[in-house]
């Protein structure tokens, strides 16, 4: 069993996000994104951080794509929405300059014989780290959510008083976070 | 899921794999058009980034790695909710959401 | 006495800020009786020091007072500080004395109910004492300073005066003109002076001029070249603000200025200044024997090339300015051949009888209504007398007439020293007579064109007791001061004035008898040839100035030998011509360049600012590798 418990969903979740990026249509892509996050949360869990998988369903695959739904869907009228995706001479430039990203990390990791194991991480030890030195992160991450909050309801509350088509709801905010 | 000393997975290969996910984003936020994958593409990008994070704090089994994630996507989050609302903006304003045609702020 | 040195050169310069500033706010005479109870003053505390100084004989014969240090920067120090001898005695004294008499001829002279153009509603008259303040308490530094910086200062400070009082009346862009020719040209002389003080404070690691003279006495060995380099650029310096061969041309032109400033600046003390300095650092010329012979060149073909330029000047005032060239030149030989009390004793009487000159030729332009024309004035011996006694007093002094006047006291002294002296020569003694006989010539040529003869027009007015008295009291002294000789009345007293100046040549007067006679014959055969072309045989003399001979080299002696045009043809011409030539501007082709070079590429550069989000997206990217590619190649 050993490593293929990672390089599995690592694959799926490659796979998926290529889809991802290269899908026409917009709610496919957001399909594919919640697999390649699922993916990834299971390389999460098999490497022993289950808190990290499971904030990850729960606030990535969970709310923020559910946002991203519901704009989806406000935008969804119309046919400018629906156009046929970047024509595969798009792909030529960022394809290079991928590759070549691509090739100096690898070349950057290379090397080393680091091993990465699955010993756990609790919860609770990652509580622990938040609640001490990382406290002020936290008030930090707080202050920067509420900062989204507000600016989030204020773009919307206008959006909303102006009647355009669809804005029949505020934009609203997540409700995951700490 | 059971830990223990069946999983020695080169940590390159764990860098790697975040790396290539990263990489898949970048490409998505230059070659597409459409607002909406830009930033479906952004979220692939910080997940990766997230990632990266906590697979090196693996190594060395530390909470510290999930920590950060746990800010990476508070960050995700909130640039998200803004996101999309701007983009609604942009599509209120612009009556499309190509990206190629917000560039008023040129010269 | 040595705590009040600073007095002198400070009440003219309290004189000075306090017509700054509330000039404008005194109403009629009273910047006038600021100006001149600020130099009297002066004056009042320079006869004290002098009095002290000359009472108990002090320690090197030398007074020292310093008030403060300059500044400390690279191993030198100069000070504020004052420093009390002989000459600077006897030079505080004359200038202080002349200075007093001129600013109350001033009162009068400048006078906004005269004819003469003020600017104005009349608010030049603080403006006028104001500057003459400030120029009396430069010099007064100038003189005292006890190093060479602090000379320097006063140095310039003379120079600005000179400036500003020459353009007094700055309506007329011609009296500019002259003002910024003065200054263009003494500024030639003052850089040869600051690159020599350069020499002196780098070779000798000190301004102060006795220390100075010390260093150099042990450092410097005679005729060695550090010590000639700054002897001659000293000189040069001199050159500039005496009017000395070969800056001599801005006097003439100077003349634009006022009759008190001509008289004040041009003629008595600032002209003089070369003198001092060369006086004052005589121990450093010592140890350059070949720039003193330069020296006495100089003075040798200033003195002829002036006299002779005078002798066919029609402006009253460019006449004695030519006069007064000639006679620094006599100065300026005179030091040449090691005569230094004679130089001085010179510039005394030179002093008192040239300042009498101006004035008495300032209150005939003031009666004529400005003319300065000499050939139409005439006869004003009747309608004038106290400016013809005044002028004839001073003509008589300066012609050197024989055991009346101290004008002959004075010259003698240095033509026997051009005789006697080790560094003499009779050539130079031979010179020396002619330049007295033309001297005579013209100084009575100018007598006897302006007061004798026919006159025209009826009464005119008379100067006032403001300026009839100085005229009276310079008079006195013209004739007085000639027996102040050691061997004369006051021996002891000059002997206790020039102490300080080394044994030179002081007139003992052991020539000949030919050596004796000379200068008196010659003196009197210049009046009397004078008396003959222009009183009794005025067609003989238009006979000769007719031909065409005669008209050529009239011509040349009016332009004062050329000078003015040759300057003009060798550097005045081609800078204009080059000024043409660089109208734009190459060296700030650079300058402009790097404007040019900042629009055009921020046009470059403004072009990636596209508005394409995703070609920023992009560029970071592209970063990104380049960063990533240095990291794994280096």
């Amino acid at each position: 069993m050993g490593n293929y418990a990672f390089y599995i969903p690592a694959a799926v979740a490659i796979a998926a996000t290529f889809m991802v990026v290269t899908s026409r249509s917009a709610i496919h892509a957001l399909l594919y994104l919640v697999v390649s996050l699922l993916a990834a949360a299971v390389v999460l869990l098999v490497f022993g951080a289950p808190f990290a998988a499971a904030m990850e369903v729960i606030i990535y695959a969970g709310a923020i794509m559910v946002l991203f739904v519901f704009v989806i869907m406000i935008l969804g009228r119309g046919p400018h929405v629906r156009r046929p995706g970047p024509p595969p001479a798009a792909w030529i430039g960022p394809g290079i300059l991928t590759a070549i990203l691509a090739a100096e990390l690898g070349w950057l990791e290379a090397g080393g014989g680091a091993v990465v194991g699955s010993a756990q991480v609790s919860p609770a030890a990652v509580g622990a780290s938040l609640m001490g030195p990382y406290l002020l992160g936290v008030e930090l991450a707080s202050v920067l959510l509420l900062a989204g909050l507000v600016g989030a309801f204020h773009l919307g509350y206008r959006l909303g008083a102006k009647g355009t088509p669809g804005a029949t709801d505020k934009a609203q905010k997540d409700g995951g976070g700490p | 899921m059971t830990g223990g000393g069946l999983l020695h997975v080169p940590f390159e290969h764990a860098m790697m794999f975040a790396g290539v996910l990263l990489l898949l984003g970048l490409a998505g936020v230059i070659a597409r058009r459409d607002a909406i994958f830009i930033l479906l593409s952004l979220e692939v990008m910080l997940n990766a980034a997230g990632l990266a994070f906590v697979l090196a704090a693996a190594r060395f089994a530390a909470p510290d790695g999930q920590v950060m994630f746990l800010f990476v996507l508070a960050v995700a989050a909130a640039e998200v909710s803004i996101g999309l609302a701007l983009v609604l903006w942009l599509y209120h304003y612009k009556r499309t959401i190509d990206i190629d045609k917000a560039r008023d702020m040129r010269g | 006495m040595a705590d009040l040195l600073w007095l002198i050169p400070a009440l003219p310069l309290a004189g000075f800020l306090a017509l700054l500033l509330f000039g404008r706010r005194l109403a009629g005479r009273v910047p006038a009786l600021v100006g001149c109870l600020s130099v009297g003053l002066s004056m009042a505390a320079s006869f004290a020091a002098a009095a002290a100084f000359l009472g108990v004989a002090p320690p090197g014969r030398a007074v020292r007072k310093t008030i403060c240090l300059w500044f400390e920067a690279g191993g030198l120090a100069p000070s504020f500080g004052f420093y009390l001898d002989g000459i600077s005695i006897l030079m505080v004294v004359v200038i202080t004395v002349v200075a007093f008499l001129i600013h109350v001829y001033s009162a009068d002279f400048m006078a906004a109910d005269s004819s003469l153009p003020l600017t104005g509603d009349g608010e030049g008259y603080s403006r006028f004492f104001a500057y003459m303040n400030l120029f009396v308490g430069s010099m007064l530094v100038l003189v005292l300073a006890d190093n060479l910086l602090l000379l320097y200062l006063g140095w310039e400070g003379v120079g600005l005066c000179s400036y500003l009082l020459i353009g007094f009346w700055y309506k007329d862009p011609a009296n500019g003109r002259a003002a910024v020719k003065a200054f263009v040209v003494t500024r030639v002389g003052d850089a040869s002076l600051a690159v020599g003080l350069f020499i002196i404070a780098w070779g000798l690691g000190t301004f102060d001029i006795q220390e100075a003279a010390a260093r150099a006495a042990r450092l410097w060995p005679e005729g060695s070249a550090i010590a000639i380099a700054a002897a001659a650029l000293l000189l040069g310096g001199a050159v500039g603000k005496s009017a000395q061969l070969p800056l001599q041309t801005w006097l003439p032109d100077a003349m634009a200025g006022p009759t008190p400033v001509s008289a004040l600046i041009h003629a008595a003390t600032m002209v003089t200044a070369g003198v001092y300095l060369v006086g004052r650092t005589h121990a450093l010329f010592a140890l350059a024997p070949p720039v003193l012979t330069v020296v006495a060149a100089v003075g040798a073909a200033t003195f002829l090339i002036a006299g002779a330029s005078a002798l066919v000047q029609r402006d009253i005032k460019r006449i004695l300015a030519y006069s007064t060239m000639s006679q620094v030149g006599y100065m300026f030989c005179a030091l040449g051949v090691g005569a230094w009390s004679a130089a001085f004793f010179h510039f005394m009487t030179h002093a008192f009888f040239k300042a009498l000159l101006f004035m008495s030729a300032g209150v005939v332009i003031k009666a004529l209504d400005n003319e300065h024309d000499i050939f139409k004035m005439g006869g004003l011996r009747t309608r004038l007398p106290s400016a013809y006694r005044g002028f004839l007093v001073g003509a008589a002094s300066l012609a050197a007439l024989p055991y009346l006047t101290a004008g002959f006291y004075s010259k003698e002294m240095i033509l026997d020293a051009l005789l006697t002296s080790p560094a003499g020569s009779p050539w130079l003694w031979a010179a020396g007579l002619l330049g007295a006989f033309l001297t005579a010539l013209y100084a009575f040529r100018a007598v006897f064109v302006v007061f004798f003869g026919e006159g025209r027009g009826g009464a005119l007015r008379q100067p006032s007791p403001l300026m009839g008295a100085p005229l009276f009291i310079l008079s006195i002294f013209a004739i007085a001061t000639g027996w102040l000789l050691p061997n004369g009345l006051a021996g002891p007293f000059l002997a206790g004035l020039f102490g300080a100046l080394p044994a030179g040549a002081q007139g003992a007067g052991t020539t000949g008898p030919l050596a004796a006679l000379a200068p008196p014959v010659v003196a009197i055969a210049g009046v009397v040839l004078a008396g003959l072309f222009y009183l009794a045989l005025p067609r003989t003399r238009r006979a000769l100035t007719g031909s065409a001979a005669g008209a050529a080299v009239h011509r040349f002696l009016f332009t004062g030998w050329g000078f003015d045009g040759l300057y003009a043809s060798l550097f005045v011409t081609p800078f204009v011509r080059l000024a043409k030539v660089n109208r734009s501007d190459i060296i700030d082709a650079p300058y402009r360049a790097i404007g040019l070079i900042a629009e055009f590429s921020s046009r470059g550069l403004s072009l990636t600012q596209s508005g394409k989000v995703r070609w920023y997206a992009a560029a970071v990217a592209i970063g990104g590798a380049v960063f990533l590619g240095l990291a794994v190649l280096l």
